[in-house]
């Protein structure tokens, strides 16, 4: 028969080994450690197309990520999308810097990059980028390069 | 109350799922007396000891413990009288995880704050009183079925309960340890100063132990009275179950076609 | 004809509402009575301790094991189908996401349940059989609160770290195939997987769903062997019962949380 002090050893060290592996899980195999609590402020763009960009896709400037996709919204009245972008405190960019939906590698998901401008004034919470490229659209490059073809072949006759 | 009664039966009914049980039953049990409830199997002997116990409810009627109606009791009330009350079970219903040891000390962990020293030498005195007091580190599953029988025994005789109820004590057993628990149950009835309920078929045991017998068939009381009456009885039912004759009112043959018919039928 | 036919579905209605519902019912009923007679099952907390060593403990084996084997699994095949598309870094994404959101308290659930899920079953029939149910109270003694109350609180806090433990093997077995072995980068591996994996959209939501796991195992469990009927034939039916009847939950909640939690991805 087990006894009181075996259980509770043992039990104890259940406990501890689970545990545990909720933490390897967290921090190792997840991104707690670097991306949780931290301050961030939020600034909007305003896109033609996001294409395929998601809530929560990465911020990236330089290629190192500097927040998150807040919330997408539609303008109905300038038929454009708006997208709410959270930075982190502790970067701060100049009023007149870009935004651009790029892909990550070939079949990568999309995220925005943000491109720094020369003004001596940084962004602060509130502000819109006014400079925006839009996500590249495949079935647009499609038809940009037929019609381009086209016009090519009409200008040789 | 002034009565003499520990237990009253009055008009008591039950029915298990559709299937009558027990009719207009009534019997009373005098304080500190020994009282034998016997019957076949399936007369009802089992249910009404379960219904004294407060385990199931009647249909109708009432039942009185110590002068309280226990199927009327709420749920603390209940288990307050039950701690007075002590119940063996047929084949003893030891907790198969603990020693003998700390089954019978059970009871007193749970109701009462003694210290774990005066808990230890109850337990030894009950099992003492038992004759096992050397079993108590044996597991339930190293005892002998009836050594597990006396261990039950010193278990519910743990709180020194005014009442004791015995669910056929005494089946499947040697005939030593029949002499054994029939002993004991007279013995510690009288130590006690309790009061106790043998439901049981062993006519023999029954017979040399009882004070008073209820003998049940088909869910009614058929006869009352005291061994030698019983003995005595012309009652043709209780004849053939005191005397264990092959055939009487309760027939030897199962319902079946006619003899001959049967062996000749094509 | 049409007699046979009415009468089959007469009869069928008749075993769905008066067995199915009505235990449906019963183990609403009784899962309501545990949770009110929990308090002992905290305040006599050893009670407890004693059953998530005989639930939790005792399956660490199984479950450590089967983890590792299954991150292992995924490590092979997962490589076999990236490196098609020249995505061979992405497999600590694969191995994780799959045993976090999914593998982990699914499988983990599964293994609970035949392992833990059918010997709680077992031992609270049992105790039924052999009447020591009824001892209990017979002695004031409130055998939900002593016996089931106690079972349940230890399944349900066991799962979650059984599914974590089950993730965790697993994500280890991955490594150990995918980089130690077939020979992706080992930098690739960890950073893809960290950038991939997110906490609260992830890990919590496996949690999550190995917490009701647990919650819907266990409670299977004491209510079929409490009802179960006291003979051997019933216990092992019971036990049969909460395996089956369990896995199908597990399986089917897995689809509802999932729909839930992981909709706008």
């Amino acid at each position: 028969m087990i006894t009181r002090k075996e259980l509770d050893l043992w039990v104890g060290i259940f406990a501890v080994v689970g545990i545990g592996a909720i933490l390897f899980l967290s921090l190792k195999v997840a991104n707690l450690a670097s991306f949780s609590s931290s301050e961030s402020y939020q600034i909007s763009a305003k896109f033609e197309n996001i294409g395929g960009l998601k809530v929560r896709a990465p911020v990236k400037s330089a290629g190192v990520v500097v927040g998150r996709v807040g919330d997408i919204r539609f303008d109905n009245d300038s038929f454009e999308a708006v997208v709410a972008l959270n930075i982190d405190s502790r970067f701060k960019f100049p009023k007149d810097s870009s935004a651009k939906i790029l892909t990550s590698g070939l079949l990568g998901e999309q995220y925005v990059g943000i491109t720094a401008g020369g003004d001596s004034v940084n962004l602060k919470g509130g502000d819109t980028l006014k400079l925006t490229q839009s996500a590249v659209v495949l079935e647009n490059l499609i038809g940009q390069f037929l019609y381009n073809k086209a016009a090519e072949g009409d200008g040789k006759k | 109350m002034a009565t003499s009664n520990l237990v009253e039966v009055q008009d008591v009914t039950f029915s298990y799922d559709r299937r009558q049980v027990l009719k207009d039953i009534n019997l009373v049990v005098p304080k500190g007396k020994v009282v034998a409830i016997m019957g076949l199997s399936g007369c009802g002997k089992t249910t009404l000891l379960r219904l004294i116990g407060g385990a199931l409810v009647p249909d109708r009627g009432e039942i009185r413990v110590a002068g309280q109606v226990i199927n009327k009791l709420d749920h603390d009330a209940l288990f307050a009288l039950r701690r007075k009350i002590g119940m063996l079970f047929q084949f003893g219903a030891l907790f198969t995880d603990m020693s003998s040891f700390d089954n019978v000390a059970y009871q007193m962990r749970e109701h009462t704050q003694l210290p774990e020293s005066f808990i230890r030498d109850l337990v030894l005195m009950k099992l003492q009183a038992v004759g096992l007091r050397g079993a108590a580190d044996l597991m339930p599953s190293e005892l002998s079925g009836g050594m597990a029988r006396r261990v039950a025994l010193a278990r519910s005789i743990a709180l020194d309960p005014m009442l004791m109820l015995y669910d056929e004590p005494f089946t499947g057993l040697d005939p030593i340890s029949l002499g054994v628990i029939g002993q004991l149950i007279r013995h510690l009835n009288d130590s006690l100063g309790a009061t106790s309920i043998v439901v049981t078929h062993d006519v023999a045991e029954a017979l040399e132990l009882v004070d008073y017998v209820y003998y049940m068939s088909a869910g009614k009381v058929e006869f009352q009275g005291t061994p030698g009456q019983v003995r005595a009885a012309h009652l043709p039912s209780l004849k053939q179950f005191v005397y264990g004759e092959p055939d009487g009112p309760v027939p030897f043959h199962y319902p079946a076609p006619e003899y001959r018919k049967d062996l000749f039928a094509q | 004809m049409t007699e046979r036919v009415l009468e089959l579905m007469r009869a069928l209605g008749a075993r769905i509402v008066s067995s199915w519902i009505w235990r449906l019912g019963f183990a609403c009923r009784f899962l309501w009575l545990m949770l009110l007679e929990s308090a002992p099952s905290f305040r006599r907390f050893h009670l407890t301790i004693r059953e998530i060593y005989f639930a939790g403990v005792l399956s660490l084996v199984i479950i450590l094991v089967s983890g590792l084997f299954v991150g292992m699994v995924l490590g092979l095949q997962g490589y076999d189908t990236l490196v098609r598309y020249g995505s061979s870094d992405a497999l600590g994404v694969l191995v994780s996401l799959s045993l976090v959101r999914e593998l982990g308290p699914v499988v983990a659930g599964l293994l609970f349940a035949s392992r833990a899920g059918s010997a709680i079953t077992a031992e609270i029939g049992l105790m039924k059989a052999t009447e020591q149910l009824s001892a209990m109270e017979m002695m004031a003694v409130d055998p939900i609160a002593r016996v089931v109350a106690p079972r349940f609180w230890a399944g349900v806090i066991s799962m979650p770290l059984l599914a974590a433990l089950f993730s965790a093997m697993g994500v280890f077995g991955g490594y150990l195939v995918g980089v130690r072995l077939i020979g992706v980068d080992e930098g690739s591996f960890w950073s893809q997987m960290q950038a991939a994996v997110d906490f609260r959209q992830d890990i919590l939501n496996g949690i999550i769903k190995s917490f009701v796991f647990g919650v819907a195992v266990t409670w299977i469990a004491v209510f079929e062997g409490y009802d179960a009927p006291p003979t051997a034939e019933g216990v092992s039916g019971a036990t049969t019962r909460t395996v089956v009847t369990s896995s199908l939950a597990i399986l089917a909640l897995d689809f509802v949380l999932t729909a839930l939690m992981f909709r706008g991805l």
